[in-house]
């Protein structure tokens, strides 16, 4: 790594958690609007979180340290894949930690503490949270990693940054596998974020909310963290979608120029996202939990013949 | 090293009228022998010589003969690391049976047990093998039914000792084909001669060897005994039963298709394939159905057979097709998992029997609320269940990334019926990571999180010195296995590529400390980054909001329960956790329950107690074993109507005997 990457990687480690409050407002703002309310500002999300920095916090009498230090890991976490994933620029040569896999079992890292810390504080909705949560990500690995693989294939590597890069050079006629595995990966989206119709992220309701029961112990800092991580994740899979299966305009080198211009297309790509997101949630009714797995297995039937069809 | 273990058989067997001493003595030599055998195995793997011992005797075909190869060596290592460190645990762990049973067998038992496995996994010889592989079920038989005065060890006993036995009869039966094809029971002369053998004969070994070392291993449906026998034995047994014993199944099936047999067919591995998937995704979702922590480990014993399975399997289908490289790539994949397989289940079991030594239960709905009682046992489990969930950085998640890689190249490589295998494999792959990584959710969950649910939990206290210490070491392994897996590739790359199949294969793949390359850079990860990466993260984040945020202040308070009292009730149960997946594989998992209710009178509105049973239906038990017996038992029922017990009937029998024979010999010449 020499001097002239370093403003680059410190934009990359940087940009999914300095962006994802600002979607999470916008998506918010979007769904009011069509619900006919004016809804907060997109900068709302900013000023909660502040607020809650500056808040006093309440632990669990119940709670062992892993309640304590899981807001600290699952934050982390995000912050590693954010680093690790193409977000503006496809030159940044991370053959570390930028396999798919790697990305995968890294989200997998954080669900496993955040469910943890959900039967921690011992009340009846966080284990039910934590209950429902590990059996909507189980479901949801197969169909994760076949849509990534399908890409993988492909671009024959299992780096994101090279997929991402491979990717975008196809001529159009290598179309099909690849919105067979997008439609595929959107299902895992929904999933993985807790959005409509797996979970409502709006909802303090006990007999619906997955994520939110998980986190009902938390407050001040910790539920300020706990709050940001979610919304980090949910920008990851969003710069998933948008770097993996449509990059073009994604920057090739580190010059200013390039990557400012992939930087305001990257805004303008997950803005897409975020309303069709928004339409989504404001449009369809929250499914029963129990039909659930069929819509997670149709994600992984799905890439499966998109895997079938590459050859 | 074998003088070891003896005078530590023997020794404890003499000292059996004083416990201390007959434990002292019994695993110190124990701690010795592995040890031992930890530096000589270490030695020979990265030397790469090859020691061979042959002792001859006086009977025909049988010879002592041990040749100790890169393979032998690497599962020699493995089960020493894993002895020394159970061993360590004995010491302090065994003292529960001071006065309830003797523990100079135990310890006889024990160093028989280990010496055993050490010596199945040299033998050269099959008659010399057979007897060793009989010595090790008949003491690890014993070990089970330790705790004899349970009705259910000894059940479990007994189940176990007959499908060892069956087992064994397949083997016997592979192992004569070969005699018979090549007049040899030496492993080398047999190598030698097989190549020419005809389709049908390598189908018929390739089936009996799958069937006779599938039961060793558990695959499904072979593993009824495994679920059973593994919690039955004392907790340091069930680790070495779980982490080592079964893996010498798979090391036989590693040493016949890709040592001794050449010219593997297609179908074997698509079928080694089948296997692996269906093992390892039923194996984790009994896991997920059971209360009993032990039974619950020893069904993702099968689960991590079948993840094995999926390595190895791939690898025969590369060597069916001459794709050595890629072959030594699946087979690489599948030694680090069962290395790894053997670090973070001998863990578990230990962390489990330490559990239940504090609280004098196996049922997890007992438990709760450990992890302030019992905070070293509790970090210890923690690691373990993030290794068998394959979360980075640590070294389960490395060795299924590498099983994943060598099916993303099968998906590369072939077309049609091949390709679908292989594309399923990974998805059952992927499922089984997340419903593991669900299923230790709930057992550490449930055992260690929140409030304790019983007495026993609420007055268990933190195990012995020697235990923790024994946990601390696997967990390091596993941390160490985890960061430094590059190098560790590199050794098993040899072992892999030392193989007679596999000769000629080229690395293209690069393992270095800073990271591994596969297939020319197809994939490449680093695992010391991941680690660097989350704990710099994780400090970077801690520092920056504490600085942030230090003149806040943190009070406890109790658990928010809408207004009403806070009792262990409320948290969610193991059942109750695990109970939507459950639901979700109904199809397969055939789960029950039946409701009883009394009532107060004979009204029936005022229900008094309610009862719900949940439990699976045993579908093997249905479905296979039960036909299975009752046609033996009409075959036997056939042979008592020759067995009339009339002496003049025997006689009658002798006598037409004799003259059939006469006949025979007639027509003969």
């Amino acid at each position: 790594m020499n001097i002239s990457e370093i403003p680059y990687w410190l934009l990359q480690i940087m940009l999914i958690p300095a962006l994802s409050p600002f979607f999470i407002g916008v998506t918010c703002r979007i769904k009011a609007i069509m619900q006919n309310r004016r809804g907060a500002p997109v900068l709302q999300p900013y000023r909660d979180l502040r607020k809650l920095f500056q808040k006093d916090e309440v632990i669990s009498e119940d709670a062992s340290w892993l309640f304590r230090a899981a807001p600290y890991l699952i934050f982390a976490v995000t912050l590693v894949i954010g680093a690790s994933i193409p977000l503006v620029t496809t030159a940044l040569p991370n053959s570390y930690t930028g396999d798919f896999l790697v990305v995968v079992y890294l989200v997998a890292l954080g669900t496993f503490f955040l469910a943890l810390a959900g039967i921690d504080s011992g009340s009846a909705f966080g284990g039910f949270g934590s209950s429902r949560e590990m059996m909507v990500a189980a479901l949801t690995e197969g169909g994760l990693v076949l849509s990534l693989l399908t890409l993988a294939l492909i671009s024959k590597t299992t780096n994101l940054a090279a997929i991402s890069e491979n990717i975008g050079s196809l001529p159009l006629t290598s179309f099909t596998p690849i919105i067979l595995a997008f439609i595929s990966f959107s299902i895992a989206l929904l999933a993985e974020t807790c959005r409509y119709p797996f979970d409502n992220p709006a909802t303090h309701l006990e007999l619906t909310m997955i994520h939110e029961a998980m986190i009902l112990e938390y407050s001040g800092k910790r539920l300020a963290l706990m709050e940001w991580a979610s919304a980090n994740k949910y920008l990851i899979f969003i710069a998933l979608g948008a770097n993996l299966f449509f990059p073009r305009g994604i920057a090739g080198s580190l010059e200013f120029v390039p990557v400012m211009l992939a930087l305001a297309l990257f805004a303008g790509k997950v803005l897409l996202f975020c309303l069709a997101i928004a339409i989504i949630e404001s449009s369809i009714a929250k499914l029963r939990i129990f039909r659930l797995p069929d819509l997670l297995f149709t994600s992984f039937v799905i890439s499966v013949i998109a895997i079938g069809l590459v050859n | 090293m074998l003088a070891m273990f003896a005078a530590g058989a023997f020794g404890a067997l003499l000292l059996q009228q004083n416990d201390r001493a007959a434990n002292l003595w019994g695993n110190c030599l124990a701690i010795a022998g592995s040890g031992t055998g930890l530096i000589f195995s270490g030695a020979a793997l990265l030397r790469g010589t090859i020691p061979v011992f042959v002792i001859d005797s006086s009977f025909p075909l049988l010879s002592l003969s041990l040749r100790f190869d890169q393979l032998s060596a690497f599962f020699m290592m493995i089960i020493s690391l894993v002895a020394l460190l159970c061993s360590v645990y004995a010491l302090g762990s065994v003292r529960h049976y001071y006065g309830k049973y003797s523990i100079g067998v135990l310890g006889f038992f024990y160093n028989v047990f280990i010496v055993s496995m050490m010596l199945v996994v040299t033998a050269h010889n099959a008659l010399f093998f057979l007897i060793v592989w009989e010595v090790m079920s008949l003491a690890s038989y014993f070990l089970v039914i330790y705790e004899r005065r349970e009705t259910a060890s000894i059940r479990a006993g007994s189940l176990y000792f007959i499908m060892m036995h069956a087992g064994t009869a397949f083997i016997i039966f592979a192992f004569l084909l070969m005699y018979r094809l090549t007049g040899s029971v030496e492993f080398e002369a047999i190598r030698g001669g097989i190549g020419a053998a005809s389709p049908l004969m390598k189908n018929a070994i390739f089936i009996s060897a799958l069937i006779g070392f599938g039961v060793k291993a558990g695959i499904i449906p072979l593993h009824v005994w495994l679920p059973s026998a593994h919690p039955a034995a004392p907790s340091h047994i069930s680790a070495l039963m779980s982490g080592v014993m079964i893996k010498t199944g798979i090391y036989m099936m590693i040493r016949i298709y890709f040592d001794i047999l050449s010219g593997a067919y297609l179908w074997w591995g698509l079928a080694l394939l089948v296997i692996g998937a269906m093992s390892s995704l039923l194996g984790v979702l009994y896991a997920l159905s059971e209360h009993d922590l032990k039974r619950l480990l020893a069904y993702h014993s099968i689960e991590n057979i079948g993840i094995i399975l999926l390595g190895l399997g791939s690898a025969l289908v590369f060597s069916s097709f001459g794709l050595n490289t890629l072959a030594a790539l699946g087979l690489a994949a599948a030694l680090f998992h069962t290395m790894n397989h053997a670090t973070f289940k001998a863990l578990l079991f230990l962390g489990a029997g330490a559990v239940i030594a504090g609280t004098h239960t196996r049922n997890i709905e007992k438990y709760g609320g450990l992890i302030r009682l019992m905070p070293q046992t509790a970090f210890f489990f923690l690691v373990g269940s993030m290794a068998i969930s394959a979360l980075p950085p640590l070294n389960g998640f490395f060795s299924e990334w590498l099983t994943f890689q060598a099916l993303f190249q099968g998906v590369l490589a072939f077309d049609v019926v091949t390709k679908i295998i292989f594309i399923l494999s990974i998805g059952s792959l992927a499922f089984t990571g997340g419903l593991a990584a669900a299923c230790f959710v709930k057992a550490f969950g449930i055992t260690f999180l929140a409030r304790p649910r019983s007495e026993q939990a609420a007055q268990a206290s933190e195990t012995a010195m020697l235990p923790r210490l024994a946990m601390a070491g696997l967990a390091l392994l596993i941390v160490g296995l985890g960061v430094f897996s590059g190098m560790v590739l590199r050794t098993l790359a040899t072992v892999a590529g030392s193989m007679a199949n596999l000769q000629g294969a080229e690395t293209a793949d690069v393992a270095q400390f800073k990271s591994v390359s596969i297939q020319n850079g197809f994939a490449v990860t680093s695992m010391p980054a991941i680690f660097i990466g989350v704990i710099a993260a994780a400090v970077a984040v801690t520092v920056a909001v504490s600085l942030l945020t230090r003149k806040r202040k943190t009070a406890t308070g109790p658990t928010w329960n809408c207004g009403s009292d806070l009792t262990p009730r409320m948290e969610i149960t193991a059942t109750g956790f695990s109970r939507s997946l459950i639901t979700i594989a109904r199809g397969v998992l055939r789960p029950s329950s039946e409701t009883e209710i009394e009532y107060h009178d004979a009204s029936s509105y005022f229900p008094r107690v309610g009862t719900v049973t949940t439990s699976l239906h045993d579908i093997y038990q249905t479905f296979i074993y039960k036909p299975l017996r009752d046609l033996t038992t009409i075959i036997a029922g056939q042979f008592t109507k020759v067995q009339s017990g009339n002496i003049n009937a025997y006689i009658l029998y002798i006598f037409l005997t004799l003259i059939g024979l006469l006949f025979f010999l007639d027509l003969q010449s």
